[in-house]
């Protein structure tokens, strides 16, 4: 089946839904679909118009501009240990070669960073398990921090930068880090290195599979290693199939 | 100084399913409504680019803005209570719709026995079994089930709820309004091996459209897609009910409704000549940061569980509970959800990423009292189900409990995981403690000063056989559908308010016969505020094996039909 086929247009949802013969949708509905370009032919893999530039395409953005990061240094200490987290191998690229630490410097710089919709008033203490997240720093705060206690750790262990370690040699850091073998150099209820690791492997993992819009999964690699289709319009015709599908994923950028 | 508006005839704080039942059933009637909601507007054109799991399902764009308001939390009382600072454990709903935008739409009726647990466990039990001498407080609820039915069967007809026939539920007295979703291969697996073994698998009620749907009211809803960015998203072609494409259009439609949006509701105003009655309530602005009053003749709370909670607190209307001497009704029987499933390896791949909110199959043999709980250390029990909502990949790395969290291994696992396992799991009741409840917290407030409430909560010694019980009957229920290695698991600890378990907490305002132990009647009404009703899931006195919102709307519709009789003929409504 080619993809065209495959491919749900809005003829076909306003099809199935009746839509087009008993015009029921409100405006705002319609109006809202207009953005989505659903008719377009052929779909938007590629890019529709200049403006849109080189970029537009499945929302796959390779910018390599800094947001947050202010060297090189600290975007390669992230990359480095991020690629351990997820490292490249025979299903697929790693987290560096997808963009994650590009992933993260721009949620750095935003909300993700100062940690915009998260209730940020003291006094903090150190809670148990169970209460969660407790720190007075924000997300931008924690991983400068983080990055620092990298380089000082693989100073400490093997004279060097972390970025500049073997694998093997990162990854023993790292596990230092999960079980909280690393004073952060602060009191536990400001930070704590576990707490410091999981906030990397959860940044990894969303900077990996989320959408290209947001500048990791790039080619989306990440989620057709994974098999996951990304934005589709619908499934109805293949809910129901006792054969696996392997569907090329899009961007919910695609038709913009 | 705050600016007093025109009186009218109902406010309604909160614009999700209970705040758009209540205007709809009451703007229809006549009554000149309006609806406080703090979040903003927004509809189905706002809903075309959302499948984007990073933005929605992991940052949370539809739900509460906790920077603004939260609640803190502690497992026990001699703990300090900390704020939630992030969501994690339950999502919090904001905004035109409330969480009924971005719910699954699984909507089963409690069970006959839910209603009347303590009596009808006396009945065949004994009173011994009650635990109420572990601290336990399982009380009936004021009302029977066939005294719901009515509000059930209009809130299916509001919804066009799809389903297939549950052998074991409690009786309904229309078919459903729709047929049931799809049996996808992943779900007819489970029913086939669970009705093999003699259990009663069927197709999940869904809020998900099978076909287009008019409802009573006139509005329409079209076919769901199966397009599996449901749960957490809100959905792009009105094929999911929500309020904001059935009760919110159906109230602004009679003319008389108002919905007033960045309206952060502070207080409940009393009546300074009667202690029977509430004037009106207090808003801010929050754009313009100007306070307001609206004068109603009659307050309905719709603000979800911790709100109702908080309003009435701030407002000093009714009595705290204090769990030492157990005197106060207002905050007691807080309760939630747990989870015991288990997950079975396959070496078919399934097509996990396609799915709906409320794809899915389930089974009630394991819940309530449909079977005999003589040998057992805990009452009640829970759904179990397979569900396909749309795996997804950032939220979806699946490992053996071995495995480690990250490198080679753990994403070699992760991808091969994502397309064949299935986890069977029950959705298990809660025991109501008498130290789970909710407060008002001292150190912490809200951005309009006013303080966080405050959770006191940990699951019961019974809450932990219950869930464990459960998780083995999936264990048994995978082995017969053919996995090749089924991990089970193990016993849960303590209440975390970390990671995401439901938005299903209850308690806290809760509804009876008796004001002793309840804070509303079973209209609703507050017991000492004749025009002031409270509806919700606040109203459970325990959690049952289920969703809520079935059970939620059902008392919305009831609590509407309070309010009109209310409006004509004033007074106390169980008279
Ligand atoms: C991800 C998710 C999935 C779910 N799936 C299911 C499911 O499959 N089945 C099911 O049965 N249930 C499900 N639920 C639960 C369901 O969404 C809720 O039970 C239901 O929406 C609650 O409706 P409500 O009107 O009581 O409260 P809400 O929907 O929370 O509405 C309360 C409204 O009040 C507003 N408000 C609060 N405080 C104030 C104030 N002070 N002033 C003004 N306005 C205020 C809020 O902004 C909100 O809009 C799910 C919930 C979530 C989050
Ligand atoms: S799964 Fe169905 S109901 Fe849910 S958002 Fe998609 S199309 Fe709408």
């Amino acid at each position: 089946m080619s993809k065209d086929e495959k491919r749900f247009s809005r003829r076909d949802f306003l099809k199935t839904t009746g839509v087009a013969t008993g015009g029921i949708l409100g405006g705002s509905l319609l109006g809202g679909f207009i953005g989505y370009n659903f008719d377009q032919s052929p779909p938007a893999t590629e890019p529709e118009t200049a403006e849109h530039g080189e970029e537009a395409s499945g929302g796959d953005n390779h910018h390599t501009g800094y947001l947050f990061f202010t060297k090189h240094s600290d975007r390669e200490t992230i990359e480095a240990a991020m690629e351990r987290i997820f490292p490249e191998d025979d299903l697929g690229p790693g987290a560096a070669a997808l963009g994650a630490a590009y992933f993260l410097d721009g949620q750095l710089a935003g909300d993700y960073g100062s940690n915009t919709k998260e209730y940020m008033q003291g006094p903090f203490y150190e809670g148990s398990a169970t209460q969660g997240y407790q720190s007075r720093l924000n997300r931008r705060e924690y991983f400068t921090l983080g990055i620092l206690k990298l380089n000082e750790v693989a100073n400490e262990e093997h004279d060097a930068d972390f970025r500049a370690l073997e694998p093997e040699q990162m990854d023993e850091i790292l596990t230092l880090f999960q079980e909280g073998e690393v004073d952060m150099g602060v009191p536990a209820h400001t930070a704590t290195a576990p707490e410091f690791f999981g906030l990397l492997r959860t940044a990894t993992l969303e900077g990996v599979y989320s959408d290209p819009i947001y500048r990791g999964n790039r080619g989306m690699e990440g989620w057709k290693m994974k098999n996951f289709p990304g934005h589709q319009m619908a499934y109805i015709e293949q809910i129901d199939d006792g054969e696996f599908h392997e569907i090329d994923p899009q961007s919910v950028a695609e038709g913009h | 100084m705050a600016e007093t508006l025109d009186k009218v005839d109902v406010v309604t704080v909160g614009v999700g399913w209970t705040g758009g039942i209540v205007a709809a059933e009451a703007a229809k009637a006549g009554l000149s409504v309006v609806g406080l909601e703090r979040g903003k507007n927004r509809g189905t054109e706002d809903y075309q680019h959302v499948h984007d799991e990073y933005r929605y399902a992991i940052r949370y764009e539809l739900m509460q803005d906790t920077s603004k308001e939260t609640i803190t939390f502690r497992n026990t009382r001699d703990e300090r209570a900390l704020p939630m600072r992030r969501m994690g454990s339950f999502l919090l709903g904001e905004n035109v719709g409330g969480a009924g935008t971005h719910w699954n739409g699984q909507t089963w009726r409690f069970l006959p026995y839910d209603f009347e647990i303590r009596s009808l466990t006396e009945e065949r039990y004994g009173e011994d079994k009650l635990g109420d001498d572990k601290g336990y407080r399982w009380q009936d609820w004021g009302i029977t089930y066939d005294e719901l039915e009515p509000y059930f069967t209009q809130f299916d007809l509001t919804i066009g709820l799809a389903g297939e026939e549950n052998p074991l539920g409690g009786s309904r007295s229309e078919p459903f309004p729709t047929p049931p979703m799809i049996e996808t291969p992943m779900l007819k697996l489970f029913k086939d091996a669970a009705n093999g073994m003699g259990l009663h698998a069927h197709m999940m009620p869904s809020a998900n459209m099978t076909q287009q749907y008019t409802n009573p009211d006139g509005q329409t809803l079209q076919p769901c897609q199966y397009c599996a960015f449901c749960e957490r998203f809100a959905c792009e072609y009105d094929a999911k009910s929500s309020p904001e494409t059935t009760v919110i259009p159906t109230a602004l439609e009679t003319g008389n409704f108002d919905i007033r949006t960045q309206a952060n509701v502070v207080e409940v105003l009393t009546d300074e000549d009667d202690d029977s009655l509430v004037s009106g309530v207090r808003y801010i602005d929050t754009l313009s940061g100007e306070e307001f009053i609206q004068p109603a003749d009659i307050v309905v709370l719709n603000s979800y569980v911790f709100n109702n909670y908080k309003l009435l607190r701030v407002s000093d209307i009714g009595e705290q509970y204090d769990p030492e001497t157990e005197e106060g009704t207002l905050g007691r029987n807080y309760g939630y959800q747990t989870f015991g499933g288990a997950r079975g390896f396959f070496d078919t791949q399934f097509n996990t990423f396609m799915g709906a909110g409320a794809l899915g199959a389930g089974l009630d043999d394991y819940n309530g009292d449909e079977f005999d709980h003589s040998d057992l250390d805990f009452l009640h029990g829970g759904n179990i189900a397979v569900t396909q909502t749309g795996s997804r990949p950032i939220a979806t790395n699946i490992t053996r409990p071995d495995t480690p969290s990250w490198g080679a291994e753990f994403k070699k696992e992760t991808i091969e995981n994502y397309t064949r396992t299935i986890r069977v799991q029950g959705q298990c009741a809660t025991t109501p403690h008498k130290d789970n409840y909710l407060d008002i917290d001292e150190d912490y407030t809200d951005a309009y000063g006013l303080p966080l409430v405050q959770l006191t909560y940990n699951f019961t010694d019974s809450d932990r056989v219950r869930t464990k019980y459960l998780a083995d009957r999936c264990g048994e229920i995978l082995e017969e559908m053919g996995a090749n290695e089924i991990v089970v698991d193990e016993e849960i600890g303590d209440y975390d308010i970390v990671p995401y378990q439901s938005t299903h907490n209850t308690g806290g305002t809760v509804m009876g016969d008796d004001p002793e132990t309840s804070v509303v009647n079973n209209w609703m009404q507050h017991w000492d505020r004749d025009n002031l009703f409270v509806v919700g899931a606040g109203n459970f006195p325990h959690n049952s094996g289920y969703n809520p919102t079935s059970t939620v709307g059902a008392l919305a519709y009831r609590c509407a039909e309070g309010v009109i009789t209310y409006s004509e003929d004033g007074g106390r409504l169980e008279d």
